[in-house]
């Protein structure tokens, strides 16, 4: 164990921190601080400065376009980048598409798509769940049939976040109905405007657009566009699913959400006048909180420690998705009884970050509750925490 | 003593589950949720066939004269059905108001309308539970000044019931000049509330009001919100194990995992002892005036909480159909969340309960 800074590390930082304070767009932050949605246009362009840093896929190889950094510095980015309030990018390319490209995909593949996912031009969304197949997943029915050179696909996908705004979509499909469900599953990359894709809205809890279902007739996808081979899909499905779930488990995000938290219960007053930071029933809770954060947060370096040394995390994701989760819902819930009364104004207009007046209330109560109600959801996506406990017992604890 | 209700009582609650069931399904909630509030009126009406709008207000005045613990379980079955109707102000915080505060010829002239179902009756009583910032209504000569927010009953409100800061009771109509009002849109769209701004408006004191008066008013709106979270849980409950017996993966429902099984159990472990709670709380505002104030404080936060969680693993069986506007799963999400804040959330309405007790400085 060797967790010194080094002058380097600090000059690291320090790198990091100029970057941030010369490009960041303020807007950007300040909207992600009171929890609104970014301006697509702004992301854009903060994904493209990135970019051209070469910092926009900190977990990638460098021989793809990563950084090739090490596990602390990684860490020490992740947490000036949370401390500023920049935005997460969206991980549908580069978190989850992206790796199963560079790790599975042929020199093709990776010529097509790795720079597009870099460079945020082109925005994938992710085609896993049917209506019948959510937590058994490998149950999954769309159906790609050979022909020639490419696959006919037909079926329906369901639950697709943002496939309206996607150029791509990653999807998962039956080649052999023979074989054992996971035996005959393949991983196909779907270009969204192809003929017969259809998308429909899924209007979720908070009134608003994210989701979607997903209709496929005899869409023709070319053969070239399968990663690996025919019915070995499951084995990069779940590869990906890994890091889909170190991603959920959301550590440099809950961080951030602690540190405001943190400001927030200096400026609220209690009914007597006494801030919110002097009644330790909430801060004693808070500190729970960060107590099992920060454990997390370890773990995580531990789990990259490991991969770095070539022993792969596997089942380890389940944990960090559990506790991730937990440990956001449980952020969300405070920060919804920090806001008392102001918990309850639905105020669409700031949430959309499109408001001309005041809020009502203090500026951070706009999205808590909110963020609360669409953030249940932590414990559904990415497989329930239900099955990743199951996960735990069979493949952690061997029940 | 008879830890139950009784028959008459059973036999209300039946009449209002099935006016509900009949004349408010879920596609009639969205539509009052997509503010038409003539969805709301016509509904009132119908209630008022019932008597409900009256049912606290003494027979002298057009009412039934029943308890609150008969207007407890009828709020109960409010928010089993997430019914989008002003029972709250209008048939609970307002006839308590002026029945305790109100004079001979004030209760005369507005009880038998709201029995009635005539008027909508507003109540604004939020800043007697903790001042916000600007917030607050000072009393002037016949005049008051301030603002208040989240007031009950806001939308198309025949008449507000305004608290000063220093306990005073007010009549103010909602035309009086010098009277903003502003709506505030909520997460939950069963019920409204709004935002009155008073400049120098032109208001008629309830002569015996006082700051027990205030607080009994209080102490009878936190009952009715923690018996409309029981209503609410009991619903979700009921959706949950209907769901997990129809929902299949792995071959099977789901509602033969274990796991599955465990989370319905454990809502009906939280939900059930709740109800004697509630119960109890209601009964106490009528008939153990010692115990009414703590009571509802304790019925108001302990609801608050098993309803989060009933709320939150009801969403959690319903996996990605939970987060569905189709489904509307989320109208009682929404609901219980608002529950739990209006009147004080939990950790306040705990901390006042410390105070009564004199565990608290
Ligand atoms: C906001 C949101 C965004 C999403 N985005 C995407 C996306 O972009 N792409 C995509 O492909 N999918 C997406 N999903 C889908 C998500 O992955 C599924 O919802 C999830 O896998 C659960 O499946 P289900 O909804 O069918 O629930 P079900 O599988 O029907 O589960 C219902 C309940 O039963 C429990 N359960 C089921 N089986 C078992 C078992 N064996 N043991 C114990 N408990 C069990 C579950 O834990 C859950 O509580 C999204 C979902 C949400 C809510």
């Amino acid at each position: 164990m060797d967790i010194e800074l080094t002058k380097e590390d600090d000059a690291f930082r320090a790198e990091v921190r100029r970057f941030i304070s010369e490009k960041l767009p303020r807007e950007l932050a300040e909207r992600e601080t009171v929890g609104a949605s970014g301006e697509r246009g702004a992301l854009r362009r903060w994904q493209k400065d990135l970019h051209e840093k070469g910092w926009v896929a900190v977990n990638w190889p460098r021989q793809y376009g990563g950084t090739g950094w090490t596990p602390l510095q990684k860490h020490i980015f992740n947490e000036e980048m949370a401390a500023a309030n920049a935005p997460r990018l969206s991980p549908f390319g580069l978190s989850m598409v992206g790796p199963v490209i560079y790790t599975f995909g042929n020199e093709e593949q990776k010529k097509q798509h790795l720079p597009s996912i870099l460079s945020g031009d082109v925005w994938w969304c992710q085609g896993y769940s049917e209506p019948g197949s959510g937590s058994d997943l490998a149950s999954l029915r769309t159906r790609a049939v050979r022909q020639g050179d490419h696959y006919i696909v037909n079926g329906q996908k369901i639950w697709t976040s943002y496939a309206h705004e996607a150029d791509w979509i990653f999807c998962l499909v039956r080649t052999d109905e023979t074989a054992k469900p996971q035996e005959g599953i393949s991983f196909l990359l779907i270009d969204m405007k192809t003929p017969g894709i259809e998308v429909k809205p899924i209007i979720s809890i908070d009134g608003l657009h994210h989701l979607n279902e997903v209709f496929f007739t005899d869409v023709k996808v070319p053969v070239t566009n399968r990663i690996g081979d025919e019915n070995k899909g499951w084995t990069y499905a779940k590869f990906l699913l890994v890091n889909e779930r170190t991603g959920i488990a959301g550590v440099p995000e809950s961080k951030r959400k602690i540190a405001h938290l943190r400001k927030i219960v200096k400026q609220e007053r209690l009914g007597d006048g006494a801030a919110l930071a002097d009644e330790p029933a909430f801060m004693t809770r808070l500190s729970e909180i960060e107590v099992k954060l920060t454990g997390l947060e370890y773990t995580n370096l531990r789990i990259v420690a490991e991969e770095v040394a070539g022993r792969p995390a596997g089942p380890s994701s389940s944990t960090l998705k559990i506790v991730g989760t937990e440990v956001q819902q449980a952020l969300s819930e405070l920060a919804v009884e920090a806001a008392a009364f102001y918990a309850m104004p639905f105020q669409r207009e700031h949430l959309m970050g499109i408001a001309n007046e005041a809020p009502v209330g203090p500026a951070y109560a706009v999205s808590v509750t909110s963020a609360y109600n669409f953030g249940r959801a932590a414990s559904i996506y990415g497989g329930s925490n239900e099955i990743q406990r199951n996960v735990i017992a069979k493949a952690v604890l061997g029940l | 003593m008879e830890f139950a209700l009784s028959e008459e009582q059973c036999l209300l609650q039946d009449s209002v589950r099935r006016f509900l069931e009949q004349n408010s399904p879920l596609d009639k909630v969205r539509l009052a949720a997509g503010n038409t509030h003539t969805v709301q009126r016509s509904l009132w009406a119908g209630a008022s066939e019932l008597g409900i709008p009256g049912m606290l207000i003494p027979e002298d005045f057009g009412g039934m004269g029943l308890g609150f613990l008969d207007a407890a379980i009828v709020y109960e079955m409010f928010g089993r059905y997430v019914a989008p109707l002003p029972f709250l102000g209008t048939a609970v915080m307002a006839p308590l108001a002026l029945m305790l505060a109100g004079s001979e010829a004030q209760q005369e002239k507005w009880l038998p309308k709201i029995a009635a179902g005539e008027i909508i009756a507003g109540v604004a009583v939020t800043e007697s539970i903790g001042v916000r910032e600007d917030a607050g209504v000072k009393a002037g000569k016949g005049t008051l000044t301030g603002k208040v927010l989240f007031v009950i009953d806001w939308a198309e409100a025949d008449l507000y019931i305004v608290a000063d800061s220093d306990h005073g009771l007010h009549l103010v109509l909602p035309g009086a000049k010098g009277l903003s009002r502003r709506a505030l849109d909520t997460i939950d769209k069963t019920r409204s509330v709004g935002e009155l701004v008073f400049d120098q408006v032109s208001a008629e004191p309830l002569p015996r009001s006082s700051a027990d008066a205030v607080a009994r008013v209080i102490d009878a709106g936190r009952v009715m919100l923690a018996a409309d979270t029981l209503g609410a849980g009991q619903m979700m409950i009921e959706k949950s194990v209907a769901y997990a017996g129809e929902r299949k993966q792995f071959g099977r429902v789901i509602g033969s995992f274990q796991a599955v099984k465990h989370l319905c159990a454990e809502m009906a472990a939280a939900l059930e002892p709740s109800r004697s709670l509630v119960w109890y709380a209601a009964h106490a505002l009528d008939e153990v005036p010692g115990d009414a104030r703590l009571m509802a404080c304790h019925a108001k936060s302990h609801l608050s909480e098993v309803g989060r969680f009933v709320a939150r693993t009801a969403t959690e069986v319903h996996g990605g159909m939970g987060f569905t506007d189709l489904l509307g799963l989320h109208y009682w999400f929404k609901r219980i969340g608002f529950d739990r804040q209006l009147l004080g959330g939990p950790e306040l309405v705990r901390l006042e309960a410390a105070h009564l007790q004199g565990w608290a400085a």
